[in-house]
C-alpha cells in the first residue's frame, strides 16, 4: 500500500506503458495503433524524467549557492536523451501518418479487417 | 586515420543530404551521388579494417568530448568487418538499382536515393557507435528510412510497411527502456564503461530487465523466430532494388548489435553462465531455421520464398551467436558475410527476372535458364551456396557452425543444421528444375527475354562470383579477421 | 596365384603440380565447351583433347608412384589448419587412372550416341560430364577428408544435370530421388568429417588410419556408421541404392559414367579411403564394424542379384548388377586381409571395364533399334554381332569366369574371405557368381540362339560407338590376361594394399 503512495508516478507510468502496448497490438484501427504508439513512447519519456529527479534538487543550471555539489542538481542527461527520443517519436509518428494517408487513399478505410478484405479482392 | 570511424557514416549522411539538392537539378545526379557516397564509405570501411587489424582499434570522440560523457565512435575488428560488409554489399546494390528504380518508381527516384543513403548511414552508425543511446538514434534513422522505402513498392507495400513500423517502434521503445534501466543502474551509456561497471550488478533486477528488453528489441529487428512476423510481407512488397538493399544487410546489422551486446557490453560470462540468454537465442534460432525452411517450401512466390529463407538463414546466425563458443561465433560472423552476398544476389536475380518478365511466380520461370544465362548462373551459384555445397561460401559457414555445435555437444543443433540444408535444397532445386529443365508450356512466352542491361547484370554476377570467391578464400577471412573477434570467447 | 603383397618400403612425397593439372584439365575444358556451344565440332574436340591430356597426365605419374614417390600439391588453406591438398598415392592413382582411361572411350561413345539420337542440350551435357571428371580426379587425389568432401559434393551436383537430361517428368523425379539420397548422404558425411575433426583434430589421410582406438569403441562405431551412410549411398549399398535404378532414365553414356567411371566408384573408393586411411583395417575389425559391413554388403550382393533377374529393362537389370558388384568391393576392403583388399581394389577397375562395356552395348542397341527391354531382343546377335560379342565378354567377366578380368578380382575376394576367417561370406560370394550368370546369360541366349523377324541383316550402331565398346571389352579381357601389362593396374592395387596393411608411412 505504501508503494502506491511513494511510487505512484512509476505505477502511472507502468499503466501508461501497458495501455500503449495494448493500443498498438490490440486495436484493429490503424490510427488507434498510432495513438497507442504515442502513449507507449510518452510513458517511456516519463520513466526517464522521473528517474532523473531527486528530492530537493533543482534544475541543472549553474547556481553559485550549490556550486559543484552534484546532489543539488537533478540529472540533466536523461532530459537530453528524452529530447532526442521525442524528436524520434515525432518523426515516427509523421511517417506513420504519411503511410496511413497512402493506405486510406488506396483502400478508403483504416480498419484492418476492411483493408485486408479489399487487399484480397484486389488480387 | 583517426577520423575513419566517423567518416563512414558521415559520408553516407552527407550524400543523403546532397541528393535532394543535386537531384533537383538533374534526376541522374541522385544515382551518381549515391553510388559515389556508397563507394567512398566502402573504401573507408575497408581501409579501416586493414588499419584496425594491423594497429589496433580506432577511437573517435564525437565533438571532442571525451568518453564516458561524450559519444565515442569505435572501429574495432568487429565493427570494421561489419561496416565493410554493409557498405560493400550496399554499394553493389546501389549500382544495380538505377534501371530497376527507373522502371518501378520513375517519379520517386530522388527521394528514394536520399532515403537509401539515410538507411545506409543509419546502419553504419549502429555499427561504429560505442554509445548505447546513440545506437538507438541510428537504429531509428535506419528504421524510419526503411519504412518509407518499403512503402513505395507494391500495392500492398504501405500496409506491410505500417505493420513493420508498429512492431519496429515497439522494438525501438523496448530498446530505449532497456538502455534506461542500464543507465540508471550503471550511470553510464558508453559501452566499454558500462561493461566495466556491470560485474558488480549481475544480480540486480534492473539489469536483468535491461537485458531482457534489449534482447527482445534487437531480436525483433533481427527477425529472430518468433519475432519474424513483419519480415515476409516487407521483403515481398518492397520495390525489388530496395528489397535487395534491405534484405541482405538490415537484419545482419541487428545481429551485429546482438553480438556487440554479447561481446562488449554484457560480456559472455554474464549472458552465458549467469543468465541463460545465449541458450534461449540458440533454441529460438534452431526453431527458426526449421520453421523458415518449411515455410519457404510452401511458397510459390519467389520473393516470399526468399523472405522465409532469410528467416531460416538468420536462424543460422542466431544459432552461432547462441552457441557462444569461438567456432560457433566464427560460423555466425562468416554467415553474416556469406548470407549478405547470397541474399543480395538472390534478390537482385529476382529483380532481374521481374525487370524482364514482370513475373514473381516460380511456376512462370520455365526456360529462363536459356534466356537469361548469366543471371541464372549467378542464381545457381547462390542457390548452391545456400544449400551448402562446397566450395561455395555457404558450406563453410555451415562447417564452422557444425563444429561449434559438436564442440558444445548439442546434437539437436547439429541435426538441425544438417536437416535444414536438405530442406533448403528442396526449395532451391525446385526453382532450378523450373529454370533449367521444365518445358515451357507456351514456347513463345519469353521470346524477347534476355539478360538485363549491364548495370543490373554486373552487380548480380559479381555477387554470384563473390559467393564462390568467399568460399575459396574463407580461411583468410577466418584467420585474418574473425579469429580476432571471437578471441574473447576463448 | 599369390597376392604379391610383400613389398614394404618407406614412401615419400614430393611437390608436383601433376595431380592439380589432372583435376583442372577437364574443368578448363568445361569452360571452353560452354564457350564453343555454337560449334559442335570444336566443342567435341575440347572433350576429346581434355580426355587424352588427362589420361596422359595421370598415367605419367604411374612410374614415380610405383617407385614409392608420391606427387603432392598443397593449395590454399580451406579452413585454418586444413588445406585443399592433392596427393597421388597408389590407391588414388589406380582409381584416377581407370576413370581417366574410361573417359576417353566414353567421350567417343557419347559423341556417337548424342549425335545419332540428335539429343538436346548437348553443351550442358558435355560440360557437366567434364566437371564430373574433374571432381572424380579430386576425389581420387584428395589428401584429406575435407578436400575429399568438397569434391564429393561437387560430383553430386555436377551429375544432377546429367540425370535429369531428358527433362521429362520421369527424369525430373529421378533427379529428385537422386538428390534426396545423395544430399542426405552428403549431410551424413559432413557430420562424420566434422566429428573426425573434433575428435582427432586432423583430417589428413594416412595409410593405416589416424583415428586411434583409444577414442572408444562406441564413438568409433557411430562415426563409422556415419561414414558408411555418407559413402554408401553413392556406392549403392542397400538400402540406400534405390536412386541408382531410377537414374537409369538418363542417356546411356551417363549411366556408363554413373556406374563405371565416376559416381558409384567414387562411393566405393571413398569407402576404401575411409577404412584404409581414416580408421585403419585393423581398427575397423576391432570395433566390430566388419561384421556390420559383411552383413550389409553380403545381403546387398544376394538381394541385388535376385532383383536384377526380375528386371526386363536392360539398363535397370545392369543397374542392379552394379549394386551387387559394388558390394563386392566394399566387402573386400572391409576385411583386414591383403587378398580381400587386393580383390576389392582390383575389382574397381575390372568392374568398371566390364560394366561400361555392358552399358555401351545397351546404348548401342537403343540407338539402333530403339529397344530397351530384354524380352524384345530375341535374335539381336544376328544384327549386331560385334556389340553382342562385347556383351558376351563382359558378361563372362562379371560372372567371374576366366580369362576376363573379373575372375582375378573374385579369386582374391574369395581368398580374402578365407584369410580373414569370414567363412560365412563364402555363402554369399560363391552363389553370387551363379546369380550373375543367371541374369546375364539369358540375354546372350536370347540374342544368339533365338531368332526373330526383326533382326536379320547386319546393322551396327555408328562406328564411334562400336569402336568404344569393342575397346572397353578388349580392355576387360586384357585385365584378365595381363593384369599388370595394362598400365600397371595390378601393381598399383597391390602397392595400395601394401601401404594400408603394412602401415607404410607416406
Amino acid at each position: 500500500m505504501s508503494a502506491l503512495i511513494t511510487d505512484y508516478t512509476y505505477i502511472t507510468t507502468a499503466a501508461l506503458l501497458v495501455l500503449g502496448l495494448y493500443g498498438m497490438i490490440g486495436k484493429r484501427n490503424l490510427l488507434k495503433k498510432v495513438i497507442g504508439m504515442n502513449i507507449f513512447q510518452t510513458a517511456i519519456f516519463l520513466f526517464f524524467i522521473q528517474k532523473a529527479t531527486k528530492p530537493g534538487a533543482t534544475v541543472p543550471v549553474w547556481d553559485a549557492q550549490i556550486s559543484t555539489q552534484a546532489a543539488g542538481y537533478i540529472n540533466p542527461l536523461p532530459h537530453v536523451l528524452i529530447l532526442t527520443a521525442i524528436v524520434v517519436s515525432v518523426a515516427t509518428t509523421g511517417v506513420a501518418l504519411a503511410l496511413l494517408i497512402t493506405i486510406y487513399r488506396r483502400y478508403r478505410s483504416l480498419e484492418e479487417e476492411i483493408i485486408l478484405e479489399r487487399m484480397r479482392q484486389a488480387l | 586515420m583517426s577520423h575513419l570511424p566517423v567518416l563512414i557514416p558521415i559520408t553516407l549522411l552527407f550524400s543523403a543530404f546532397l541528393i535532394p539538392l543535386a537531384g533537383y537539378l538533374r534526376r541522374d545526379f541522385a544515382f551518381a551521388i549515391a553510388l559515389i557516397g556508397g563507394c567512398l564509405s566502402a573504401v573507408f570501411s575497408a581501409l579501416g579494417l586493414l588499419v584496425v587489424i594491423s594497429e589496433g582499434e580506432l577511437r573517435y570522440d564525437l565533438g571532442g568530448w571525451a568518453p564516458p560523457i561524450g559519444i565515442e565512435y569505435v572501429l574495432d575488428v568487429l565493427s570494421a568487418f561489419m561496416a565493410t560488409v554493409v557498405t560493400l554489399v550496399g554499394s553493389l546494390v546501389l549500382l544495380y538499382s538505377r534501371r530497376s528504380i527507373l522502371q518501378e518508381a520513375p517519379e520517386r527516384v530522388v527521394p528514394m536515393y536520399a532515403l537509401a543513403m539515410l538507411l545506409l548511414a543509419g546502419l553504419s552508425g549502429i555499427i561504429v557507435t560505442a554509445d548505447l543511446f546513440n545506437l538507438f538514434v541510428f537504429l531509428e534513422i535506419a528504421s524510419l528510412s526503411a519504412y518509407a522505402l518499403m512503402a513505395v513498392g507494391d500495392e500492398r507495400g504501405p500496409v506491410a510497411a505500417f505493420r513493420y513500423l508498429i512492431l519496429g517502434s515497439i522494438a525501438g521503445s523496448f530498446y530505449v527502456l532497456g538502455v534506461g534501466f542500464l543507465y540508471f543502474s550503471t550511470g553510464s551509456l558508453n559501452m566499454a564503461d558500462v561493461a566495466q561497471r556491470l560485474p558488480d550488478l549481475y544480480q540486480s533486477r534492473a539489469v536483468v530487465a535491461a537485458v531482457t528488453l534489449i534482447f527482445i528489441a534487437l531480436g525483433l529487428k533481427m527477425a529472430l523466430f518468433p519475432l519474424h512476423l513483419w519480415l515476409p510481407d516487407v521483403y515481398s512488397y518492397a520495390p525489388s532494388a530496395i528489397a535487395g538493399l534491405i534484405a541482405p544487410i538490415m537484419t545482419k546489422v541487428a545481429a551485429y548489435a546482438i553480438i556487440r551486446m554479447l561481446l562488449t557490453v554484457f560480456q559472455p560470462p554474464y549472458l552465458r553462465d549467469v543468465l541463460p540468454v545465449t541458450s534461449v537465442i540458440a533454441w529460438l534460432a534452431a526453431a527458426g531455421i526449421v520453421y523458415g525452411s518449411i515455410m519457404a517450401i510452401a511458397q510459390s512466390d519467389f520473393r516470399r520464398m526468399l523472405a522465409y529463407s532469410s528467416i531460416s538463414q538468420i536462424g543460422y546466425i542466431g544459432l552461432g551467436i547462441g552457441l557462444a563458443n569461438p567456432l560457433g561465433l566464427t560460423g555466425a560472423l562468416l554467415h553474416i558475410l556469406n548470407h549478405a552476398f547470397m541474399k543480395a544476389c538472390l534478390f537482385l536475380v529476382a529483380g532481374c527476372i521481374r525487370f524482364r518478365t514482370g513475373q514473381w511466380e516460380v511456376s512462370q520461370f520455365a526456360g529462363l535458364g536459356r534466356k537469361m544465362p548469366w543471371t541464372m548462373a549467378a542464381f545457381t551459384a547462390s542457390a548452391l551456396s545456400m544449400v551448402g555445397i562446397p566450395p561455395a561460401a555457404g558450406f563453410f559457414s555451415k562447417w564452422y557452425l557444425l563444429l561449434g555445435g559438436i564442440d558444445a555437444g548439442n546434437w539437436i543443433f547439429v541435426a538441425t543444421i544438417l536437416f535444414s540444408s536438405l530442406l533448403t535444397a528442396v526449395y532451391f532445386f525446385r526453382v532450378l528444375e523450373q529454370v533449367y529443365a521444365a518445358q515451357t508450356k507456351d514456347g513463345s512466352a519469353y521470346k524477347n527475354v534476355s539478360d538485363p542491361p549491364a548495370g543490373m547484370l554486373l552487380p548480380t554476377v559479381v555477387l554470384g562470383a563473390g559467393v564462390l570467391l568467399l568460399g575459396v578464400t574463407n580461411s583468410l577471412i577466418v584467420s585474418g579477421v574473425l579469429r580476432l573477434i571471437v578471441a574473447p570467447l576463448q | 596365384m599369390t597376392t604379391g603383397v610383400e613389398m614394404s618400403r618407406v614412401a615419400e612425397s614430393y611437390f608436383s603440380l601433376a595431380p592439380l593439372v589432372a583435376v583442372l584439365i577437364s574443368l578448363i575444358a568445361a569452360g571452353f565447351i560452354l564457350l564453343s556451344r555454337r560449334r559442335p565440332n570444336l566443342r567435341e574436340t575440347w572433350t576429346i583433347v581434355a580426355a587424352l591430356c588427362k589420361f596422359t597426365v595421370v598415367s605419367s605419374m604411374v612410374p614415380t608412384v610405383l617407385s614409392g614417390r608420391y606427387p603432392e600439391v598443397t593449395l590454399l588453406e580451406m579452413t585454418p589448419g586444413i588445406s585443399l591438398a592433392l596427393k597421388a598415392d597408389p590407391l588414388g592413382l589406380s582409381f584416377a587412372l581407370s576413370a581417366s582411361l574410361l573417359w576417353i572411350f566414353t567421350s567417343f561413345y557419347s559423341i556417337g550416341y548424342m549425335r545419332a539420337l540428335g539429343e538436346h542440350h548437348q553443351t550442358r551435357y558435355f560440360a557437366s560430364f567434364a566437371i564430373c571428371l574433374s571432381a572424380t580426379m579430386g576425389i581420387a587425389f584428395a589428401a584429406n577428408l575435407l578436400t575429399f568432401l568438397i569434391f564429393y559434393e561437387v560430383l553430386t551436383i555436377a551429375t544432377y544435370p546429367l540425370v535429369i537430361h531428358n527433362e521429362s517428368a520421369a527424369a525430373i523425379s529421378a533427379g529428385r530421388k537422386y538428390l534426396a539420397f545423395l544430399l542426405t548422404a552428403g549431410g551424413a558425411l559432413l557430420l562424420a568429417v566434422g566429428l573426425t575433426q573434433a575428435i582427432a583434430g586432423s583430417l589428413s589421410f594416412s595409410a593405416g588410419g589416424f583415428l586411434s582406438p583409444s577414442i572408444g569403441q562406441t564413438k568409433l562405431l557411430a562415426l563409422f556408421v556415419l561414414f558408411l551412410i555418407g559413402v554408401g549411398a553413392k556406392a549403392g549399398l542397400m538400402p540406400l541404392h534405390s536412386w541408382l535404378p531410377s537414374a537409369m532414365i538418363a542417356p546411356t553414356p551417363v549411366s556408363a559414367l554413373l556406374h563405371a567411371v565416376a559416381v558409384v566408384k567414387a562411393g566405393v573408393f571413398g569407402f576404401a579411403r575411409v577404412v584404409g586411411f581414416v580408421f585403419g583395417p585393423d581398427s575397423v575389425t576391432q570395433i566390430g564394424a566388419t561384421t556390420l559391413v559383411v552383413a550389409v554388403a553380403g545381403g546387398t550382393i544376394i538381394l541385388a542379384s535376385l532383383l536384377a533377374m526380375a528386371q526386363d529393362n536392360l539398363k535397370r537389370r545392369l543397374a542392379y548388377s552394379t549394386v551387387g558388384h559394388l558390394a563386392y568391393i566394399i566387402l573386400g576392403t572391409a576385411l583386414a586381409s591383403p587378398a580381400g583388399w587386393l580383390g576389392g581394389l582390383f575389382h574397381i577397375t575390372t568392374h568398371a571395364a566390364m560394366k561400361i562395356t555392358l552399358f555401351f552395348c545397351a546404348g548401342a542397341i537403343y540407338v539402333k533399334t530403339g529397344r530397351e527391354n530384354i524380352s524384345e531382343l530375341d535374335g539381336i546377335g544376328k544384327q549386331m554381332p560385334l556389340t553382342m560379342a562385347a556383351f558376351a565378354v563382359a558378361s563372362l567377366g562379371l560372372a567371374g569366369l576366366p580369362p576376363v578380368g573379373g575372375f582375378i578380382s573374385k579369386w582374391f575376394l574369395v581368398q580374402g574371405a578365407v584369410e580373414s576367417g569370414q567363412l560365412m561370406l563364402l555363402a554369399a560370394l560363391l552363389p553370387s557368381g551363379l546369380l550373375n550368370a543367371g541374369y546375364l546369360f539369358p540375354i546372350l541366349i536370347r540374342a544368339f540362339f533365338k531368332s526373330s523377324k526383326d533382326f536379320t541383316n547386319f546393322a551396327e550402331a555408328p562406328p564411334l560407338m562400336v569402336m568404344a565398346l569393342l575397346s572397353t571389352a578388349t580392355f576387360a579381357l586384357l585385365l584378365g590376361i595381363y593384369p599388370d601389362g595394362i598400365f600397371y593396374f595390378y601393381s598399383l592395387s597391390s602397392e595400395a594394399v601394401a601401404s594400408v596393411l603394412k602401415g607404410v608411412a607416406p
